[in-house]
């Protein structure tokens, strides 16, 4: 196995979901059976990356496989030099790793949509749109360089906006593409400006350039408060696509779209690509910039959560709880905790895809009734559905034996390393709170749905268990939920081949004055490794992890389990009445309910003042700039009637002057014209006698 | 006394004079056309008288014979003029036949 093969492979994996949405989209009208192909193409793709990923695990375990090509050749610049732009396919652990995930949760949501979508007008197109985001999201993770990215960015948001608004008949699902696509914008701008500012800086877009250059000392603007700055820009992007605070209201709106899209672009893949964006410049971090992350993770892992606590739409519950979970993976890379923010991206992706998928088979079931209130006892009439989504809330919750354990342990075991060794010791708090809040909502989620007695009889006898082809996916989505196939150990995921096979520590290239303590370069370390870059795990931060491991191990089991009681204390014993509850704290749970009357605050603010401001110019546009055309239009008018005038009065009244003087001159020598000829004799006479006396030369 | 130009001068002058006054005051078109002879007799004599008296050799007496000549063939040509106009206004006072005028 060369590393052409694999370049070849990762090209063939990147255009296959391209081709589907092509043939489907041109073809969808004509064939009716064309999403076939598609599935097709993605089962294709599916088996591909394997390979990739298995020969770039067995092969080139430390090496990064890189091909590019020169796209566009700006020549020699003045000032600058010669500038080239590449574009090029980077395959590493994370990003093999993270096509496989990629490939997988895509081709089991294709897979499930055969049945879900089944009778729906754009069927084929729905097909389409989906590959045409896999093909986008399998550029963002195979790029080697800022603009492809920032470019398959940019389209898998356009993916995204015509999957949220595919029933866009309902007001409210265009409106939530259209908030989802905008709100976006708002994260990308940032992005863009940061990925420029690294272009004007080191002339190149690729990674491993960028990196090599700051490792060399070469900042931008020569000044490491600006490396900051650009870190915190990019994170930007990150902030939009992965719904981070305080740009996370577009991800419950974009639950109207359909449940299999919520399920791959907003749970798994897509969302996913902010945390993969930071994890891909995490070596360019300082300290200022992870402090800032770690920050923006935190709150957006626990405003969600809290607001997850009291919402009755099944999928609403969800997506809040899929904000507050890839909250937790950008806190994690704040603090630190790289590989267990890698982990918990792939963990997470896995079950919240078959959380989604099994809340789309409930919702299936229930003739698209989404309310929880109107659900109950659904345990009996859809078994699959239900081991399957227990299982995902277990893992969710991080109940050992479960990969969520693995991964939610890690992350807060991090967190917890990163109190001791730093003094921040609010992030491993909010972290262990909303580690027991995650567990009660989504217990609360569970016991609402499946428990107890059915509260709508009617759609509860309509109810029915989803077919293999919706089955199947949620099964081995739960299955892939299981430990074992990160680590032989269900307690700690240390020993696991997944820490030390396939994810590397990640290389820093920072200068060592803007690290934090812990991250500085080990001496001893690195007189072990090849000493080429300096690899972030020091001995201290390897100590202070290990130490916070068995405590945290402990703490967030405690947690977890408390949570889950509580929940079941409430909603399936029923000894304590959860309206008594709400009603006792109603300030606190309207707070909630209401979520945190961020979208209203957003009316009032932004959404306020750009209309405002949207009015202003208008009125600008129609007063002034109108008048200033109308104006010049009344001024053109009235010098027109003025030069009609003279046209009229003095141009015609010369003209006609000269005719009426015609006329009288005409008037008068008509007399003269008499016909007689006696007269005209007589004319010539006087006249030859007048002409005598004028010529005479006497 | 000699007979100088001047003396034909003058006899030509008054026949031309003459000529004119035909030619202006009678109403009828025969009138009107011996008015015309007149005029051109006038001028014949101016000719002659030139042609003797100055020193153009045959010239003005050649002329004399052209215009007698010429004298005889409008005679012609108006008398038959003067016919046809008579036969289409059934008149031939000259006052009185002003189509041209139109």
């Amino acid at each position: 196995m060369s590393e052409s093969f694999l370049i070849n492979i990762s090209v063939i994996v990147l255009f296959l979901p391209l081709l589907g949405f092509v043939v489907t989209l041109l073809l969808g009208k004509k064939i009716p059976k064309i999403f076939f192909f598609e599935v097709f193409v993605l089962f294709a793709g599916l088996v591909l990356s394997a390979i990739l990923l298995f020969g770039k695990l067995t092969y080139f375990a430390d090496t990064k496989i890189v091909s590019e090509f020169k796209w566009i050749d700006m020549g020699s610049v003045p000032v600058i030099g010669s500038i080239n732009i590449y574009l090029g396919m980077l395959i590493d652990d994370i990003s093999a790793l993270m096509i496989v995930v990629v490939y997988i949760v895509s081709f089991l949501v294709h897979f499930f949509s055969i049945d879900y979508m089944k009778g729906d007008i754009r069927y084929n197109r729905y097909f389409a749109y989906l590959g045409l985001f896999t093909f986008s999201m399998s550029g963002i993770v195979l790029t080697h360089n800022m603009l492809m990215m920032y470019i398959f960015w940019e389209l898998v948001g356009i993916s995204s906006y015509l999957l949220i608004g595919f029933w866009y008949e309902k007001k409210s699902a265009s409106d939530a593409g259209k908030k989802a696509f905008i709100v976006n914008r708002i994260g990308d701008l940032g992005m863009l400006a940061g990925l420029l500012m690294l272009f004007v800086t080191y002339n190149t877009f690729s990674f491993e350039q960028i990196f090599g250059e700051i490792a060399k000392g070469h900042l931008p603007f020569n000044s490491e408060f600006w490396l900051t700055v650009t870190g915190v820009l990019i994170f930007c992007g990150a902030i939009g696509k992965s719904a981070q605070f305080p740009l996370h209201v577009w991800l419950p709106d974009a639950m109207e779209g359909p449940t299999p899209v919520s399920a791959l672009i907003h749970a798994a893949t897509m969302v996913a690509a902010g945390v993969y964006l930071v994890v891909r410049v995490f070596g360019i971090l300082t300290a200022d910039a992870m402090l800032v992350i770690a920050i923006i993770g935190m709150l957006s892992a626990f405003i969600p959560a809290t607001i997850a606590l009291t919402q009755n739409d099944i999928k609403r519950v969800l997506a809040y709880s899929t904000v507050s979970q890839l909250g937790y993976m950008i806190m994690a890379l704040g603090v630190g905790a790289y590989k267990f923010a890698f982990f918990h991206l792939i963990t997470h992706a896995f079950f919240k895809a078959c959380l989604f998928l099994g809340s789309g088979s409930v919702i299936h079931a229930m003739h698209h009734e989404q309310d929880i209130r109107n659900m109950g006892g659904l345990r009996k009439k859809m078994p699959i559905t239900y081991a399957t989504f227990l299982f995902s809330s277990i893992a969710i919750s991080g109940i050992p034996l479960t990969s969520g354990f693995l991964s939610k342990d890690g992350i807060l075991s991090g967190a917890y390393a990163f109190g001791s060794l730093t003094g921040h010791w609010l992030f491993p708090f909010v972290g262990f709170l909303v580690a027991m809040m995650t567990a009660f909502y989504m217990f609360r989620l569970v016991i609402l749905t499946f428990h107890g007695e059915p509260r709508n009889k009617e759609k509860y006898d309509h109810a029915h268990e989803s077919k293999f082809s919706m089955a199947m996916p949620l099964v081995v989505l739960s299955v892939l939920s299981l430990f074992f196939w990160y680590t032989p150990n269900p307690l700690s995921p240390d020993a696991g081949w997944f820490y030390t096979k396939w994810i590397k520590a990640p290389v820093l290239y920072t200068p060592e004055n803007t690290r934090f303590e812990f991250m500085k370069t080990d001496e001893a370390a690195l007189s072990n490794s090849s000493g080429e870059h300096s690899v972030m795990y020091s001995e201290m931060y390897t100590e202070a992890l290990h130490h916070a491991h068995g405590t945290a191990v402990v703490l967030s089991l405690l947690v977890a389990i408390t949570g889950i009681f509580f929940a079941f204390v409430v909603y399936q014993w029923k000894k304590i009445s959860a309206d008594n509850l709400a009603d006792k704290l109603k300030p606190l749970y309207n707070f909630s309910y209401n979520k945190w009357y961020f979208d209203e605050l957003y009316d009032k603010t932004f959404v306020a003042g750009t209309l405002g401001l949207s009015r202003l110019v208008a009125w600008f546009d129609r007063v002034i700039i109108d008048g200033i055309v109308d104006g010049s239009a009344t001024v053109t008018k009235a010098v027109s009637a003025f030069t009609g005038k003279f046209d009229n009065v003095v141009v015609d009244g010369l003209v006609n002057f000269m005719a009426y003087l015609s006329a009288f001159i005409g008037l008068i020598f008509r007399r003269f014209q008499t016909g007689k000829v006696q007269t005209y004799i007589i004319m010539v006479i006087f006249s030859i006698v007048i002409l005598l006396f004028l010529f005479k030369s006497f | 006394m000699e007979v100088t130009l001047t003396h034909f001068l003058v006899v030509s002058t008054l026949l031309f004079s003459f000529g004119i006054y035909g030619i202006v005051t009678r109403k009828n078109a025969i009138m009107v056309l011996m008015g015309i002879e007149l005029i051109l007799n006038a001028s014949n004599i101016n000719f002659i008288a030139f042609s003797r008296f100055g020193n153009f050799g045959l010239q003005g007496q050649l002329f004399a014979l052209f215009v007698i000549v010429l004298a005889a063939a409008e005679a012609a040509i108006a008398l038959a003029i003067v016919l046809n106009v008579y036969k289409t206004f059934v008149n031939v006072n000259v006052d009185e036949i002003d189509e041209l005028r139109d």
